[in-house]
């Protein structure tokens, strides 16, 4: 078998499926990340694929440690996404989930930054119809903010690109560091994909929109190749340090108070991308195989997560915190996938957050950040409190919500159970994870101490939440939505441009008017010598056409004469 | 935490009582464990007995009370944005 660039498997799978229907379609389905893994396995290490475009070299396979961890996550993502959605009828979104998931494979494998720029911007057109296909007002709404701060995230890419190549002639997609306004442009770029503080709002709102399956694409894909690019581009940059800390910060406010279940998980995405950040802001090997692993990590709990939400949604309608409850007796299954999907967020020992996660803090320490190492201890508590404790808590158990439902469709429990199995194994046995990662690695998570102090901090931190909880201080769960970021654009903005508009419109009408009472003059004068009575539109005799051909004639050859 | 059965464990108030109880002595537990594991040390603050319990606890505490303030903030009704 010839080998292929990785992204192409799943274009032509994307035709199939639209192709297909029905019992083949799923199998077309199944088949793309499979065929695309095996692809991935037989890539010969020196293989490369590229075009010329103009001057420049335009590249498509760079083939190193970081792209290929990252090309088998995603294919191990698509596989789990895939069956997760495998009992949906609906084409689109089986066609725009295999594409998105394409177009993130491209984005890794890119060698260079103009092939990075085209998957980027395929990565926003290709999966917003997973929030599209909703098919509610709320989300058609959501899905167009979410695709104007995505594309403009491409475009602030494009800038950045361009004037770095005008700059040091390059579109090399190495490191770039930061220093001069291209690198800054391709940096915030990076950065509203990565969901930076103020940029981060575009994820909490889309995302909780989106179908119950595509938000489990999406979970996986555009946040990670964000994270993959600041590895490539910016590892080192001590910015990022701070950023992350605030990433891993912020967001665990927000989520406590939150009612909906999949915003919730939403911002604890940011928080655990949060960690990443740190981690390549760090940019020791340690600091960096830590970011990539427990991105590898948190594709697979998140997406478990989110599956298990997804369920609940798909079975009672509804994903707030404040509508359900007790579910656990009639979605067990669920529950428990929920529950390993939430210790391992959490970073429990045998479970995978604890080997990933543990790595960036160390290297926090080791780097003498001891400020940022507090920071992300806080925001490992927080983090089991919102995610570890609130979302099975309030889904599952609490009061009873009196909703009884069937137990979550077959091929949704399977995905469950596959996410929930590469947790618990990844967390068990980190060995294989770890051989894959960038750099050696020199970092053993099983010690006495790391298992009693990561015990000890969640185990108090549960404590904490059932005292609040028993002494009612801890916040319940309201019908509400609290205003973010967001704020700005929707209900400033409207505001804001209101006055604007009032006071334009009359002279903006008296403008357009003016112009079309010109236009309207102009027609009638047109018409009245071109229409059919015109002076123009008459029929000529060809007897006098001969004449003035002849008249014509005769005063050219006097000019030539003179 | 249980897995549920068909009986619905967690109807029975005495079984939540249960989950608490087992909690409480599991917390007990990891702090009368530091006595006896050397604890490895990369930063003095580690040394305090009892940190990162004390500042489990401590962190969800904070976090719980200034969440509630911050929704008096932000919290708004859910048609806030279509109106």
């Amino acid at each position: 078998m010839s080998s292929m660039t990785p992204f192409l498997v799943f274009f032509l799978g994307a035709i199939l499926v639209a192709l297909t229907k029905g019992r083949l379609q799923s199998m077309v389905l199944l088949a793309i990340p499979v065929v695309g893994a095996l692809n991935l396995y037989y890539l010969p290490a020196d293989m490369t694929g590229g075009t010329m475009m103009f001057s420049y070299t335009l590249s498509w396979l760079r083939i190193d440690k970081l792209s290929i961890l990252f090309g088998y996550l995603f294919h191990l993502a698509a596989f789990i996404g895939i069956i997760f959605s495998l009992n949906l009828r609906d084409t689109t979104q089986h066609v725009s989930g295999v594409l998105y998931a394409g177009s993130a494979l491209g984005a890794v494998f890119a060698g260079d930054l103009i092939t990075l720029f085209v998957f980027w911007e395929l990565l926003a057109v290709t999966s917003v119809f997973l929030i599209l296909a909703r098919r509610t007002e709320k989300s058609q709404q959501a899905a167009m903010r979410y695709l104007i701060i995505q594309i403009t995230s491409g475009l602030i890419l494009l800038a950045g690109v361009l004037l770095r190549v005008h700059e040091t002639g390059s579109i090399a997609f190495g490191h770039i560091g930061l220093s001069g306004l291209s690198s800054w442009l391709i940096f915030i770029a990076f950065g509203i994909k990565c969901a930076f503080p103020f940029l981060h709002n575009w994820l909490t709102d889309a995302y909780p929109e989106a179908t119950p399956s595509g938000t489990v694409f999406l979970s996986s894909f555009t946040t990670k190749v964000a994270v993959f690019s600041l590895a490539r581009c910016f590892a080192g940059e001590e910015i990022l340090i701070y950023i992350g800390a605030v990433m891993a910060m912020f967001p665990i406010y927000f989520a406590v108070i939150e009612n909906d279940l999949r915003r919730v998980l939403a911002y604890s995405l940011i928080n655990q991308i949060g960690f990443m950040v740190v981690g390549i802001g760090i940019g020791t090997a340690l600091a960096v195989n830590g970011a990539v692993a427990h991105a590898f990590n948190d594709v697979v709990f998140k997406g478990l997560l989110m599956m298990s939400m997804g369920a609940v949604l798909y079975r009672t309608g509804t994903m707030k915190g404040s509508e359900l409850g007790g579910l656990y007796k009639s979605m067990p299954k669920t529950a428990t996938f929920c529950i390993v999907g939430a210790a391992s967020i959490s970073a429990f020992p045998l479970f995978s957050g604890f080997v990933s996660k543990s790595m960036v803090m160390v290297a926090a320490l080791d780097e003498g950040y001891p400020i940022v190492w507090l920071a992300l201890l806080f925001a490992s508590a927080g983090v089991f409190h919102h995610a570890g404790i609130k979302i099975p808590f309030f889904a599952f158990f609490a009061h009873d919500s009196g909703i009884r439902v069937k137990e979550a469709p077959r091929n949704m429990l399977i995905a469950m159970g596959l996410a929930a199995v590469i947790c618990i194994f990844n967390g068990s046995y980190p060995w294989v994870l770890y051989s894959m990662l960038p750099f050696p690695v020199d970092y053993a998570p099983y010690t006495m101490a790391h298992v009693l102090t990561q015990s000890q901090l969640l185990f108090f931190s549960a404590l904490a939440f059932c005292m609040l909880k028993l002494y009612n201080l801890y916040p319940p769960e309201l019908r509400g939505i609290n205003i973010d970021v967001e704020w700005a654009y929707r209900w400033l903005l409207p505001r804001a441009t209101k006055g604007f508009v009032t006071l334009f419109a009359p002279i903006d009408q008296a403008c357009r008017a003016l112009a079309v009472r010109r236009i309207e003059v102009l027609i009638a004068r047109l018409y009245r010598h071109h229409g059919p009575h015109g002076v123009l539109a008459k029929s000529w005799p060809t007897g006098s056409t001969a004449l003035w051909v002849a008249i014509v004639l005769g005063g050219l050859l006097l000019v030539y004469y003179f | 935490m249980d897995k549920p059965e068909k009986t619905h464990v967690f109807d029975k108030p005495r079984n939540v009582k249960r989950v608490i109880h087992a909690l409480y002595a599991i917390c007990a537990l990891s702090v009368i464990a530091e006595f006896f594991v050397h604890r490895h040390v990369d930063h003095p603050w580690e040394t305090v007995f009892g940190f990162y319990a004390i500042y489990g606890f401590a962190a969800c505490v904070v976090l719980v009370l200034i969440a509630k303030e911050l929704r008096k903030l932000i919290m708004r009704k859910e048609d806030y944005y279509d109106e």
